[in-house]
């Protein structure tokens, strides 16, 4: 159940969550709900504001390139010049 | 045949200059050639003759066009110029009247780049409603320039910095010389088969205007116009533009500026995203607080914290108004009672003894003044009668008699006058020890009625 609860949190778009977030913050701000929506909303908002976070945390940069070779196109990990 | 036309050669100037003018070919023509004869005039006008191995034609370009170029032209310079024939009345001579004019060389791509854009421009690839937007949080940035330039280590190093969750995916192109068209497009058809390619940044760094002239070429125009994702054309330096930045969905100055606009800044949307964590925090519990306290509040109220309270209120004021009813009923039963008393005291002292000893007194004075008046009257009237009696007794004839005085009756009858009576009537004296008989002898009258005058004659 946890497991995927995770897995659709993951599906979600950052873009959308975001969205999301706004919208629930807006309402719990405009504070005309019931208590319990709020808290529902409040509980909503914590897991779209952790599930933006995380999207935001920093990785590293994956860059990859694209070769054909052979008439066969292949991803190769790509070094940009001057990196180590 | 017989009137045949002949024109001044004003007229046949002016005639020639209106067909020349008329023909719209020769309004809008480019042609390519050698200045010399050069004249810059001091009115600004620039007169010259462009000529190539066979041929030349006169050239004016007047100032309102001239001071608009980016070289210096004189004798020997190559040129493309762009403009429209007439005729100069004057002379009789036709000649070009340039609008544009650029060097050769850099002037032809210059003359191709113009028609290539009119040409796209017309085909409506340029239009604004063809613009899509880019999307705010690319997962995957493709890049389709050189692997070795500049270009790509500026796009790696800024989306690294602002959004190293995105991916980048190279597709490697030349990007300058015959073969970058094709280069381009081929790069650009492989990043269009690729999936989840976000957005697509099409572009190199910095050059020549011939090092940047693939960006121009009409099949790259065509591959960005056609590519699926959105296209950020980012060609050469801020000044450059070229034919790609009209096609292309968003045109970036730079490399640089093109990575800026393919990704966000996570950090500012991670600071959002805090701050709206903290908005919904503050929000949540100021709600609750506010809760809590309307919550304290009602729990605090008169009626939660003694709901007997009311009750007993109700209780004590029902005492208290009892409480004033007794009271009240008990000072109206005072009142009655002291009323009672009162009069009761006034009865009591009220003696009816003393009212019928008062009265009989006062019956008994009226009595006794009764009697009083009755015995004064009595006596008054004792008195009056001794007195009238007395008077009586004076008056009485016995009395009278006794004086000397006698009664005479005739015939039972007190007499008064002689009249009563005649001569030989007896008559019958009474006197004051007993009576007597007389007869009348003789009468004798008297004038005198008086008895006083009378004495005399009786007797």
């Amino acid at each position: 159940m946890a497991r995927k609860k995770t897995d659709q949190e993951a599906d979600i778009q950052f873009e959308e969550a975001m969205k999301r977030l706004e919208e629930v913050v807006h309402r719990l701000e405009e504070g005309e709900i019931p208590l319990e929506e709020a808290i529902q909303l409040y509980q909503e908002g914590v897991t779209l504001s952790r599930i933006c976070g995380q999207k935001l945390d920093a990785i590293e940069a994956k860059i990859t390139q694209l070769i054909e070779e052979d008439g066969q196109l292949k991803q190769k990990p790509f070094r940009v010049e001057g990196d180590i | 045949m017989t009137s045949r036309q002949i024109f001044s050669v004003s007229d046949l100037n002016r005639c020639i200059k209106q067909v020349l003018e008329q023909d719209d070919r020769l309004q809008d023509i480019w042609v390519r050639g050698e200045i010399s004869n050069f004249v810059h005039h001091t009115s600004g006008h620039m007169y010259f003759t462009l000529k190539d191995s066979q041929s030349r034609v006169k050239v004016v370009m007047f100032a309102g066009y001239n001071r608009f170029l980016r070289f210096l032209p004189k004798d020997g310079t190559k040129v493309i110029v762009r403009g429209s024939i007439s005729a100069y009345e004057r002379d009789g001579a036709y000649q070009f009247y340039a609008r544009e004019m650029q060097p050769d060389g850099i002037g032809s791509l210059y003359l191709a780049f113009e028609q290539l854009k009119a040409k796209l421009a017309g085909e409506g690839l340029f239009a604004a409603e063809r613009k899509r937007p880019l999307p705010a949080f690319p997962r995957r940035v493709g890049v389709v320039t050189s692997p070795t330039g500049a270009a790509i280590r500026d796009i790696c190093t800024t989306i690294r910095r602002r959004y190293p969750q995105a991916e980048i995916v190279l597709s490697p192109a030349i990007v300058q010389g015959t073969e970058a068209p094709a280069s381009i497009v081929a790069a650009i058809r492989i990043m269009n088969s690729q999936p989840d390619i976000d957005v697509l940044i099409v572009g190199r760094g910095g050059g020549s205007i011939e090092e940047l002239w693939a960006f121009n070429e009409e099949q790259v125009a065509r591959a960005i116009a056609a590519s699926q994702i959105p296209v950020i054309s980012a060609v050469g330096h801020e000044t450059d533009v070229t034919i790609a930045d009209f096609v292309a969905d968003v045109r970036a100055a730079t490399p640089t500026a093109a990575a800026e606009l393919a990704v966000p800044h996570y950090l500012e949307w991670l600071e959002r995203v805090r701050q709206l964590d903290t908005r919904m925090s503050r929000a949540l519990s100021s709600r609750l607080a506010a809760e809590r306290k309307r919550l304290e509040v009602l729990a605090q109220s008169y009626a939660m914290r003694r709901p007997q309270r009311r009750v007993e209120e109700a209780q004590q004021r029902l005492d208290e108004l009892s409480l004033r009813l007794g009271q009240a009923v008990k000072q109206l039963m005072k009142g009655r009672k002291d009323q009672y008393q009162h009069l009761s005291d006034r009865i009591k002292r009220y003696r009816l003894t003393d009212v019928v000893d008062r009265q009989k007194k006062a019956v008994g004075l009226s009595r006794a003044r009764i009697d009083e008046l009755m015995r004064q009257r009595l006596d008054k009237s004792r008195m009056s009668f001794a007195s009238s009696l007395a008077q009586l007794d004076a008056l009485s004839p016995l009395k009278v008699m006794k004086r000397g005085f006698s009664l005479v009756y005739a015939s039972g009858q007190l007499v008064k006058s002689v009249e009563q009576f005649a001569p030989g009537e007896e008559l019958m004296l009474r006197l004051k020890d007993g009576s007597a008989t007389a007869r009348v002898e003789q009468i004798y009258r008297e004038e005198k009625r008086d008895g006083t005058e009378e004495d005399g004659p009786r007797g």
